[in-house]
Parts: structure tokens; C-alpha cells; sequence
């Protein structure tokens, strides 16, 4: 078995971890960096990002009020200094973006153009029209093959850390194309595997997003920060989740009910401005508040009997005709096309449904804010860490900013950790994965009764009823019943295709291991945490309580199910307060 | 609740146990809102797990879905099993490409084109990061914006006669990408993806049947492209005869 020896290596290859293999490849042209991803990079799901990604540019915005939007729209939970960071970094990693060739969309002058977004006092999103991850992706994926440092392992699936002596200094890789597994060794590692939406039934995210890089760092011992915030994004399409972008709103756009009435009012997000009115939108109210509010505002108002019923569920309507069909074209060429194409609808001319869809994970691998988790040599960054720079509610467009801050920061920290670290167990190491090939290769030659997509379908439904956009302890107990069951039935699982060559289903198994471990400290944290706060609303306990729950919750692996602990959040300068929107 | 079938004639082929392709007949749901990729989805989970392909986004935006459907080089997760039933559906693997196992089939050489073309921002002038944006008027990121919209999903090359016969041509999207930084008005790279764009591999092995732009599902017009590098190549040729002539056409 071959060792693959790089200087640092990367598990994915989308927005988060191209960002980090640039940020080593350029600055340090004498390390090796190997990135390796299931997917090729330029498939990861960062391309599906629609809206945009925010940072502070323009005259009338500033800092310190995009600093006091994230933590508020965190419901305070984010940690302030990693908020400092991040929106203080977040223009440099925009400009520096664009002078790699990301064609954002300009000004009439040229300069970059920016929109309105949920929860945001001012407009500060960038956006390339309605594809900005789309393009952010190609951008880096094609500003990364510049570097000759950069070594890709495309469709090479990480199935284990190795962690030697209480470091990591690796992982084992299961290549597609041959089934072998080997290690791909370095004295730092940077997860950037992306979040875990494939959990739930009904999500916006791609089906490789299950949750892998945080069921290999809990498997290693780390622990998974705040998994109970999962984000309903208030505007996916029935049936198949494909996302409406908040930008349809950021644009203008509003929604209304069954009786065409802009039901939001209702929901403590302020007063309608009408559409014509040149203050429409008005930023940080009605459709413009943050997500959270906005698909709890669907529940209430689904219980109040004014959404429509529909063969996928119940929806209610996303109005964009009054913008008129230049600018729909112009700004939401995406949204046209996907409308057309999957529910055979023209926003021009009609409404759109939309209902609550699972979106995001705020949750994740517990770093600091160099991307660092307490175990040594690793690191993480993107949608599959949490350096609480979210808390308990991500606003919109942050997440791509995320990216670019956290994964240049996560590499530089990592370089760094590598020169004072350099030392390896080779052997060692790739006596573990051959472990792990000899393992996998007797779990999946077993020939057991139970059907991977039977599991899928059982779990995706039991998050789906036990961890929805409200719960309460009883659905939540259910729902941990059954994520243990299934965990116990995994055993027994049956796989057809034992051969070697682009096996698909192998990964599938191990995907449904990764999700059912992210599953079950999403609910065990739920469970847990017996308040409300941002995206975690549970119906016997409706109020947030700073006294026992200002706190991060922290999931860590047993034998039986998670052990949760709890970490306090950095409050510097902004005390908590109360929300308000509107 | 679906009561009727569509059915699909798939292409298998798994090299590690014979070495023939065969077709292989499977029945599913016909369901009005499904595409080709969720009746490839029901086989998979509910018929044969053995099947081999692959999907990503189920939205059309990370071009991992590409087959031959009845023949012609498709998003599988855009093209709906309504489009084509009563008719079957014969699924293979994109034309031109070897194929890995039954609809996989081998990217090596395109992405190898990718970084051929030098598919980057090259710029014009150093800006540093403290200066800003670059500006570039709405009308300047028009002129390339829709070669920046392709989503790699090589349909194109499953559809271009010249690259069925001749790999080494770089191909409609690497053209295209390629054109799209050279249209860009923040670079400068013009010059050195002119060795390869136009060597004998490059823009003149383009016959101009413009099947590319036909399939390309995200409208990319990747003939288009070839067009224009060619129109910018013969300029320079006719400049470079003439002594005032100027070595550089601007884009
Ligand atoms: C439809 C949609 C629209 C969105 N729009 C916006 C927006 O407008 N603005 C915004 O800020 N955010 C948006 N988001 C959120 C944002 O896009 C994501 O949070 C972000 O792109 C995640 O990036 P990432 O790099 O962390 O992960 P991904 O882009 O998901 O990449 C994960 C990578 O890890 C690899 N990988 C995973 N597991 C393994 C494994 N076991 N072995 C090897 N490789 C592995 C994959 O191959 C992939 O390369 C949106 C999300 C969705 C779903
Ligand atoms: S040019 Fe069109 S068909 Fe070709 S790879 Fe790009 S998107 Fe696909
Ligand atoms: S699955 Fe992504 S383009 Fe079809």
C-alpha cells in the first residue's frame, strides 16, 4: 500500500477547502498540499449557492453594524471575538476573490454591486446574479489549478483520521476507481467537508451532503458544537427542495398566504411597506428578517389554517411579479430557469410555492477561530466546523464568506502547526489503514437483510417528525429512540456490489454511518437543550434562558450515545438582549 | 400513486467481471415530476444496487449527471421521464469518453484540457488587495459572463464530431473557458493561452457543426466561442505580417 507524504491535507474541495489549498499553495510554494474529495471539487455543493456572500464594502455600511447583525441574528450565541474576525476579514477575502476573476455583478460606475438580505441592516451581499456559489466555486477550483503544489485526490472518499500518539497526522482514503483504501499522511489535516442536510427528507442540500468530516472527528474523540441549530430556510419548492434564493427577496419579493396576504405582519416582524413604495424592501423586517423567524412565522401560520395545501405539503406563495420581467431576468436568472424547468412556472408572470426546507447546519466540528478542535494536527473549516461565528442561527450570505475567512485561516494555522510538527508515523499510520481497508472490507462482504435506502428513508423520516422547525421533549425522545435503533440495525446491513471498480454503494454505506452519527447528536443536543433560542424551538419551552443556556453544547462520542457538555460563548461587547425585527 | 411503468434499457458494464457491455431492462414508476435521474435513483435503491453513476446536486448546476438518453448527451436530473414515455429510455454513458464502469465514465482528459488552456485569471495589471476591486463595467462582464456559466458537465464533447474522432482537440468547454478570461477586461493572458488554443489540436480543428451549442444545457454557446478565438486568431495573423501591426488583438 502507498503512502500519499503532503506538507498539509485537505478533506473536500469545495468553497472551504479550495480557499485553504490556495491560501498554502501561494504562500508557501515549497509545501506539498493534497486536497481529497468524493466529489470532483468543482461538484461540490458549493455551487448551488444562489444569493451571495456579504461583506462590508460600501460608503453607507460599516463594521461594527454588520458585527451587530450576525450576533443578533445568532439570538447570542455566536462568539463575539470570531464575529470581530470574520466580518473585519470578510471584504479583503471578497476582493481578493475578485481580483482571482469572479465575475460579480457591477454598478453602472463598476465597482461591485451588493443587495439586501435576511437580517441584515444594510445591503451588503455580494453576488455574481443568482449563481454566486456557482461561480465562487469555479473561481477557486480554477484559481487552484494554477498551483503545481496542489495535488488533487478527486472521488477519493475519507473513511478514517489517523490519529497516532494523540495527533492527527492523516487519513485513509478509499479510492472510487480501484476500492483500495490508503493513507494520505501529513502532519496537519483540514476538514472542509461541508454540513449534513442529507439528515432530513426534505432539504435544498445535494446527496453528498452527509455530515462525513463531523463523523470522522467525533469518531476521533472530537466533539460537535451546538448540532441542534439546524436552519430552515423559509423558500424551498415542494417536493423536490430546490432553493428559492432569500435574494428573490432581498430583490423585492414578498409572501403571502392563501389569501394573498403578507402574512408576516403577524409574526412580531414589522408592518408592510407596499410593494411600490420605493422604502420596499425595507431591510431587517417581514421578508427581510432572518430565517429562523421566517419559517417559524410558516408554522404558525400553517396551524392558523392560511397556507395552501398540496400534493408535497403545505406551501404558501413567494410573489415576484410587481419587480417586472427585467429585472427578474436580469438579477434571478437562475430562479427563472429552475422554476421553469421543475415546476413549470414563469416568475414573471406567476407565483411561486415555497415551504420551510432544512438548509444549513450552524452546528459542527468544534474549532477556535484559526480553524483549530482540541485535538491536535486537526482543523476544520466551512459548513462542516463550528467556530461560532452562527450561534443559533446563521444569517443569509454568510456562510460563503465563511468559507474563503475560515478556510485561509485554517490553512495558515495548520501550515504553521505542520513546520513545529513534523514528525510522522508513517508505519504506524498505514498499518491503520490497512486496517480500516481490512474492516471495511469484512463489514460489507457480511451479507445482512437491511436495505441502505430503507435506513436512509426510516432516519430521514424520523428527523424530518422529531426535529422540525418546533419540538418538544416527547418527539425529541422519539426521535433519539429511533436514531439508536438504527444505529444498532446498521449491523445488519445489506450490500449488493461487491465489486471494486467505481463502487457506489460502499460510499453510500458509509455515508448512511456518517449521517446516522451526525443524526443522533443533532437530536441528543436538541434534547438537551430545554429552551428556545434561534433555530432551536422547542414547545415546552418556549423562552430563551441566558442563565443556564447561554452556552455552546458540545456532543461527544460514547459507546452508548453522545455524552453532551456545555462551553461558554465569548461576549466581549455586545450583551445580550432581546431580538427585534421590525 | 403511480400506476404505470416507464421503462429504461441501461447501459452496465463492470470491467472487474465481464468484460462486454450489456443492457440491462429495468421498470419503474412513471411519475409525471420525476426526472431520468430519480427513476435512475428508484433502481438504485430499490431494484439493483449495483448500478453504477453519478449525481450530485439534482438541480442542473454541478454538471455530475451527463448521460446519453435516447441517443442524446443529457443532464439526467433535468430531463424528465414524461419527456420520453410511453417511448423507452436507452441510458448510456456520454459518448467519447472511456468509460470507468456503467455510466462513469473517465473526466482524466478534461480536466487535463482545463488547466491546458490555463483556465485563470491572468491579469492585466497587479492590483493589491488594498486597492480594491478591479472595476469593470456591466457591459465589460457582459461580454463574457455567458462563457463563465458552464458547468463543466463535458455534454458538449459527447456531442462534438471532432472530438469523437480526434481526443487530442481541446474541445467546446476548454474553448470556451479559455475565451472567457480572454473576453475578460481584468486579463492579460491572452498571449499565453494562444499556444495552446491555437496549435494544431486547438480552434482549427473546430468544423463548425455546432452540435456543442445545441446540448450544452446551461446555453454556454461554446461554438460561439470558437468563432471568436478564431476571428481573433486570424486578426493577429494579418497583423503580424505588417510591420506597424500590433501582436495583440484586444478582446
Ligand atoms: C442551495 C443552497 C444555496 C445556498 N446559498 C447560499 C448563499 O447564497 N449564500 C451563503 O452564504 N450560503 C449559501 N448556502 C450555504 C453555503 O453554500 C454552504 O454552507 C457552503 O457552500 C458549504 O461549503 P463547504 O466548502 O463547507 O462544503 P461543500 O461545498 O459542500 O463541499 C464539501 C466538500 O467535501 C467533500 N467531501 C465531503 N465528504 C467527504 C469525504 N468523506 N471524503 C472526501 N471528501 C469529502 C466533497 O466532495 C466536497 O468537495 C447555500 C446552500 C445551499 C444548499
Ligand atoms: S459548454 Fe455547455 S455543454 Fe459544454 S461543458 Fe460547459 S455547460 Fe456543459
Ligand atoms: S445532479 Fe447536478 S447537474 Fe444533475
Amino acid at each position: 500500500m502507498e503512502v500519499r507524504r503532503h506538507d498539509i491535507v485537505i478533506v473536500g474541495g469545495g468553497g472551504a477547502g479550495l480557499r485553504a489549498a490556495i491560501a498554502a499553495g501561494e504562500q508557501f510554494p515549497d509545501l506539498s498540499i493534497g486536497v481529497v474529495s468524493k466529489l470532483y471539487p468543482m461538484r461540490s455543493h458549493t455551487v448551488a449557492a444562489e444569493g451571495g456572500a456579504a461583506g462590508v464594502i460600501k460608503p453607507n455600511d460599516s463594521i461594527e453594524q454588520h458585527i451587530s447583525d450576525v450576533i443578533s441574528g445568532s439570538d447570542w450565541l455566536a462568539d463575539q471575538d470570531v464575529v470581530e474576525i470574520f466580518v473585519n476579514q470578510a471584504p479583503r477575502e471578497l476582493v481578493q476573490l475578485e481580483h482571482w476573476g469572479c465575475p460579480w455583478s457591477r454598478m453602472p460606475d463598476g465597482s461591485v454591486a451588493v443587495r439586501p438580505f435576511g437580517g441584515m441592516k444594510t445591503e451588503r451581499t455580494w453576488y455574481a446574479a443568482d449563481k454566486t456559489g456557482f461561480h465562487m466555486l469555479h473561481t477557486l477550483f480554477q484559481t487552484a489549478m494554477k498551483y503545481g503544489n496542489v495535488v488533487r485526490y478527486d472521488e477519493n472518499f475519507a473513511v478514517q483520521l489517523l490519529v497516532h500518539e494523540g495527533r492527527c497526522q492523516g487519513v485513509a482514503a478509499l479510492d472510487f476507481r480501484t476500492g483500495e483504501v490508503f493513507p494520505v499522511v501529513a502532519p496537519a489535516v483540514i476538514l472542509c467537508t461541508g454540513g449534513g442536510g442529507r439528515i432530513f427528507a426534505f432539504t435544498t442540500n445535494a446527496v453528498a451532503k452527509t455530515g462525513d468530516g463531523m463523523a470522522l472527528a467525533y469518531r476521533a474523540g472530537v466533539p460537535l458544537k451546538d448540532m441542534e441549530f439546524v436552519q430552515f430556510h423559509p423558500t424551498g419548492l415542494p417536493d423536490t427542495g430546490i432553493l428559492i434564493t432569500e435574494a428573490a427577496r432581498g430583490e423585492g419579493g414578498i409572501l403571502v398566504n392563501k389569501d394573498g396576504y403578507r402574512y408576516l405582519q403577524d409574526y412580531d416582524l414589522g408592518k408592510p411597506v407596499d410593494v411600490n413604495d420605493p422604502e420596499h424592501p425595507r431591510k431587517s423586517t417581514m421578508e427581510l428578517g432572518p430565517r429562523d423567524r421566517l419559517s417559524q412565522a410558516f408554522v404558525k401560520e400553517q396551524a392558523k389554517g392560511g397556507t395552501i395545501q398540496g400534493k408535497f405539503g403545505d406551501y404558501v406563495h413567494l410573489d415576484l411579479r410587481h419587480l417586472g420581467a427585467k429585472r427578474i431576468h436580469e438579477r434571478l436568472p437562475f430562479i427563472v430557469e429552475l422554476c421553469h424547468e421543475y415546476v413549470g412556472l414563469d416568475p414573471v408572470r406567476d407565483l411561486i410555492p415555497v415551504r420551510p426546507v432544512v438548509h444549513y447546519m450552524m452546528g459542527g466540528v468544534h474549532t477556535d477561530l484559526d480553524g483549530a478542535t482540541p485535538l491536535p494536527g486537526l482543523y476544520a473549516a466551512g459548513e462542516c466546523a463550528c467556530a461560532s461565528l452562527n450561534g443559533a442561527n446563521r444569517l443569509g450570505s454568510n456562510s460563503l464568506t465563511e468559507l474563503l475567512v475560515f478556510g485561509a485561516r485554517a490553512a495558515r494555522a495548520a501550515v504553521e502547526f505542520g513546520r513545529q510538527n513534523s514528525a510522522l508515523a508513517t508505519e504506524a499510520l498505514a498499518a491503520q489503514a490497512a486496517d480500516q481497508q481490512r474492516q471495511i472490507q469484512e463489514r460489507f462482504s457480511r451479507r445482512g437483510s437491511e436495505p441502505i435506502a430503507r435506513l436512509r428513508q426510516e432516519l430521514n423520516e424520523a428527523m424530518e417528525v422529531g426535529a422540525a422547525i418546533e419540538r418538544d421533549g416527547e418527539g425529541l425522545q422519539q426521535a433519539c429512540n429511533k436514531v439508536a435503533e438504527l444505529k444498532a440495525r446498521l449491523q445488519d446491513l445489506r450490500l449488493t456490489d461487491h465489486s471494486t471498480t467505481f463502487n457506489t454503494e460502499l460510499p453510500a454505506a458509509l455515508e448512511l454511518e456518517n449521517m446516522i452519527d451526525v443524526a443522533e447528536c443533532v437530536v441528543q443536543s436538541a434534547l438537551a437543550r430545554t429552551e428556545s433560542r434561534g433555530a432551536h424551538q422547542r414547545r415546552d419551552f418556549p423562552k430563551r434562558d441566558d442563565q443556564q443556556f447561554l452556552k455552546h453544547s458540545l456532543a461527544y462520542r460514547t459507546d452508548a450515545e453522545p455524552r453532551i457538555e456545555y462551553c461558554d460563548v465569548t461576549i466581549t461587547k455586545w450583551p445580550p438582549k432581546e431580538r427585534h425585527y421590525g | 400513486m403511480a400506476d404505470e411503468n416507464a421503462i429504461l434499457e441501461v447501459f452496465r458494464y463492470q470491467p472487474d467481471q465481464k468484460s462486454e457491455p450489456t443492457f440491462q431492462r429495468y421498470e419503474v414508476p412513471f411519475h409525471e415530476e420525476w426526472v431520468v435521474l430519480d427513476a435512475l435513483n428508484y433502481i438504485k435503491d430499490h431494484l439493483d444496487g449495483t448500478l453504477s453513476y453519478r449525481w450530485s446536486c439534482r438541480m442542473g448546476i454541478c454538471g455530475s449527471c451527463g448521460m446519453m438518453v435516447n441517443g442524446d448527451p443529457k443532464l439526467t436530473c433535468s430531463v424528465f421521464l414524461r419527456d420520453y414515455h410511453p417511448q423507452v429510455m436507452r441510458v448510456e454513458p456520454l459518448r467519447g469518453f472511456p468509460v470507468i464502469r456503467d455510466l462513469v465514465i473517465d473526466l482524466d482528459d478534461f480536466m487535463n484540457k482545463m488547466t491546458e488552456v490555463k483556465a485563470w485569471m491572468i491579469p492585466k495589471e497587479e492590483r493589491s488587495i488594498e486597492q480594491g476591486e478591479y472595476l469593470q463595467s456591466p457591459a465589460q462582464l457582459a461580454r463574457y459572463r455567458q462563457y463563465s456559466t458552464c458547468i463543466n458537465c463535458t455534454l458538449c464533447y459527447a456531442a462534438c464530431p471532432v472530438y469523437g474522432r480526434h481526443t487530442e482537440f481541446v474541445g467546446p468547454a476548454a474553448i470556451a473557458l479559455a475565451q472567457r478570461y480572454n473576453m475578460d477586461s481584468r486579463d492579460g493572458g491572452y498571449e499565453e493561452r494562444a499556444e495552446t488554443l491555437f496549435d494544431e489540436h486547438g480552434v482549427w480543428m473546430c468544423t463548425f457543426v455546432g452540435d456543442c451549442s445545441r446540448v450544452c444545457p446551461k446555453n454556454v454557446d461554446p461554438a460561439a466561442a470558437i468563432q471568436q478565438a478564431k476571428v481573433s486568431a486570424t486578426k493577429d495573423f494579418y497583423r503580424s505580417l505588417v510591420p506597424w501591426g500590433k501582436r495583440r488583438t484586444e478582446t
